[in-house]
């Protein structure tokens, strides 16, 4: 029988518990990652400046402005400078949105049973971006309950940052980041530790094979990562109140997969890298700005140039963000799943051959 | 049957020449030392042998295995490098059977080899400690003990007493003989001189060049040189004397050795004592010691003396 799997993982078991350094990132890291990103995210703005062009200046338009002063959020002004100079307002931080009242307001108000006001924000800070926008709908429907209006349709233009998402999209996004970022972490010194230390030089010599050590240290990792993604799941559930509709199984088995593809992302990394210290660099920046940046997290894939959109496929967390998105927020089962579940599989399967054919035998 | 034969080796660090046309060979059941200065190529000679470094030029056989059959030679030599290489944070018994375990050690035979290596290493009482907290000495025997768990029939030893107390590395020496006489063959580095004594053949290594490789007593009479060690108040002035003179002219303390090839020993003698009349000196001949062997052939060489 072949004990040099088990010898491999019993092995790296022990130096997990014995070094509080792993422990460290394993459990405090998410936690930490976690509860910042997520109140940074879910802060509530008051005293938001908006510049109002009103250019109707009728009894109607005067009372849509009127709503939004009367709330404790926005600070009205008249800004004095022509529309044209909005860009300069917004460089100087004069102002974080305009609201813009077309002369024809009260007359389509009447002729079309709607009217369209403009409001433009500074997203330039996306979070408060968001918030603007949700406070505008809120006052502009409480106008149009108290007017008994029909509806005036808002038309928002955001500028600087195209893309705002819900605070609910957050903590999924956040799982997905962390997870693998400290997956990748993990393992990313797994192979270069033994390389620095001298003991790889010393377990080379003996017939142990190159699929044997990388499956060997991938195991252990699992279970750790998912007890990081349950740590994650219960803060992001009873902390920020994200609603969990799926099923438990369903969203431990594609987190599982998940996490293969990080642990074997940074086993690759580690059989590349000829220090521990580049090592974990590169976990983090192979990991931490693409999931951010490239996954559908903040910016929505659909709105991203070509290229870019082709580079996000290479990305695991673009898969898993749908995954996770679609149990947690909609209840998606397996059926609904398999597609970016497959590209999970493929994805674990190719940097793990990769990871084992790049392991050498021999040293360099 | 030669357990190591080596023909017209070479190995290249991009280009820099580790070894040199390095032809060597291993006979079974001997202690070998391979004996050379820092960056003589030892240790990269030890890795190809193990399969580490690939065999560029030449030609490598080890246990009748070419060495492109590393897989299989690995799994039959022990090999212990020169830098202490076993899991600082597993303890003693934890380090001796991960190791059983690599080598597919069954758990039964295994647990009696440990039994065996613990009274051999005295080292049972230590078995739960971890190797990092095991002194110098102590480092190594677990590590000869590891290399040893699986009944290696090479064993390939980098240095292994490098840094270690006179008294531990004794008992290592001891602890060699002891598995020789089980049968094993041993392959040692060392840049001690002295123990190329405790060695049954020696190989001289330098500059990635075997320089010789024989036995200790065939090497001395091929050596063919006379040594004399001189002493003298002014040793200083008596040094500016005799080094002209002699093919070799080391201090050792305050004794002065030079080296004169046995043929012209009688008429160098007359010149010195021409030389440096007026000088107050001693002077008597002693046996050659492999330190004046290898500073003869080697010289310059740069030698950490025991």
């Amino acid at each position: 029988m072949n004990r040099r799997i088990p010898a491999i993982m019993l092995k790296e078991v022990n130096h997990i518990l014995r070094d509080s350094r792993t422990l460290m990132i394993v459990i405090l890291m998410p936690i930490m990652q976690l509860v910042i990103f997520g109140y940074a995210m879910n802060m509530e703005i008051r005293g938001i400046r908006i510049g109002v062009y009103d250019y109707r200046d009728s009894a109607l338009s005067r009372e849509l402005v009127h709503k939004f002063a009367a709330t404790e959020s926005f600070q009205i002004s008249y800004p004095q400078k022509p529309i044209g100079e909005m860009n300069r307002y917004f460089y100087q931080r004069a102002f974080h949105a305009f609201l813009i009242i077309p002369a024809d307001f009260d007359h389509t108000m009447v002729r079309q049973n709607q009217a369209e006001v403009q409001l433009i924000i500074d997203a330039s800070d996306p979070n408060a971006a968001t918030m603007i926008q949700n406070y505008s709908f809120a006052v502009v429907n409480m106008f149009n309950d108290a007017e008994r209006l029909l509806p005036i349709r808002v038309k928002t233009n955001i500028l600087y940052n195209p893309d705002l998402k819900s605070a609910y999209f957050f903590v999924p996004g956040l799982i997905a980041m962390i997870l693998v970022m400290i997956s990748a972490l993990l393992t990313s010194i797994a192979i270069s530790k033994e390389k620095e230390l001298g003991t790889m030089e010393q377990i080379l010599v003996s017939p142990i094979k190159a699929h044997e050590i990388i499956i060997g240290k991938v195991l252990p990792y699992i279970l750790l990562a998912l007890i990081d993604a349950m740590l994650v799941l219960l803060i992001g559930k009873y902390l920020f109140k994200v609603p969990f509709v799926g099923s438990f199984p369903v969203f431990l088995a594609f987190t599982m997969l998940y996490v293969i593809v990080a642990l074997s992302l940074g086993l690759l990394i580690s059989t590349i890298a000829r220090s521990q210290q580049a090592a974990m660099m590169m976990a983090i920046t192979m990991t931490m700005l693409p999931t951010m940046m490239l996954s559908g997290f903040m910016f929505p894939i659909a709105s991203m140039p070509k290229a870019l959109q082709l580079i996000t496929r290479f990305v695991p967390a673009r898969y898993y963000l749908q995954i996770i998105r679609g149990i947690m927020l909609k209840g998606n089962g397996f059926a609904q799943l398999m597609q970016p579940g497959l590209a999970l599989i493929l994805m674990a399967a190719v940097l793990l051959i990769l990871a084992i054919k790049r392991f050498s035998l021999r040293l360099k | 049957m030669n357990t190591i034969n080596i023909e017209h080796l070479c190995y290249y660090y991009d280009k820099v020449q580790a070894l040199d046309d390095v032809s060597l060979s291993v006979i079974e059941g001997e202690i070998h030392g391979l004996i050379g200065p820092d960056s003589a190529g030892k240790t990269t000679l030890m890795r190809i042998l193990c399969g580490l470094m690939p065999t560029q030029e030449g030609k490598v056989s080890v246990l009748s295995l070419d060495s492109d059959d590393f897989m299989q030679i690995r799994s039959l030599i022990g090999y212990m490098p020169q830098r202490f290489s076993l899991y600082q944070d597993l303890s003693v018994a934890e380090n001796l059977k991960f190791f059983a375990r690599l080598f597919n050690v069954p758990a039964g035979e295994r647990d009696k080899r440990m039994q065996d290596l613990y009274a051999f290493s005295h080292l049972e009482e230590f078995s739960g400690r971890r190797a990092g907290a095991l002194s110098g000495g102590m480092k190594q025997k677990l590590a000869l003990s590891c290399a040893l768990i699986h009944r290696p029939r090479l064993l390939i030893l980098d240095e292994p007493t490098y840094g270690v107390d006179p008294v531990s590395r004794q008992e290592f020496w001891q602890m060699l003989k002891q598995i020789q006489g089980d049968g094993t063959t041993i392959l040692v580095s060392t840049p001690y001189m002295d123990e190329a004594e405790l060695c049954d053949r020696v190989s001289l290594i330098n500059g990635g060049k075997i320089l010789e490789s024989d036995t200790l007593t065939n090497i001395r009479s091929k050596w063919n040189r006379k040594v004399f060690s001189f002493s003298a108040p002014n040793l200083k002035q008596l040094f500016g004397v005799l080094e002209p003179l002699a093919e070799s002219c080391q201090l050792f303390g305050n004794e002065i050795h030079i080296v004169i090839p046995n043929a012209s020993a009688a008429q160098s003698l007359d010149i010195i004592k021409s030389r440096v009349e007026g000088i107050k000196y001693r002077y008597e001949e002693i046996e050659s010691s492999m330190e004046d062997i290898f500073l003869s052939y080697m010289n310059p060489g740069v030698w950490r003396v025991s």
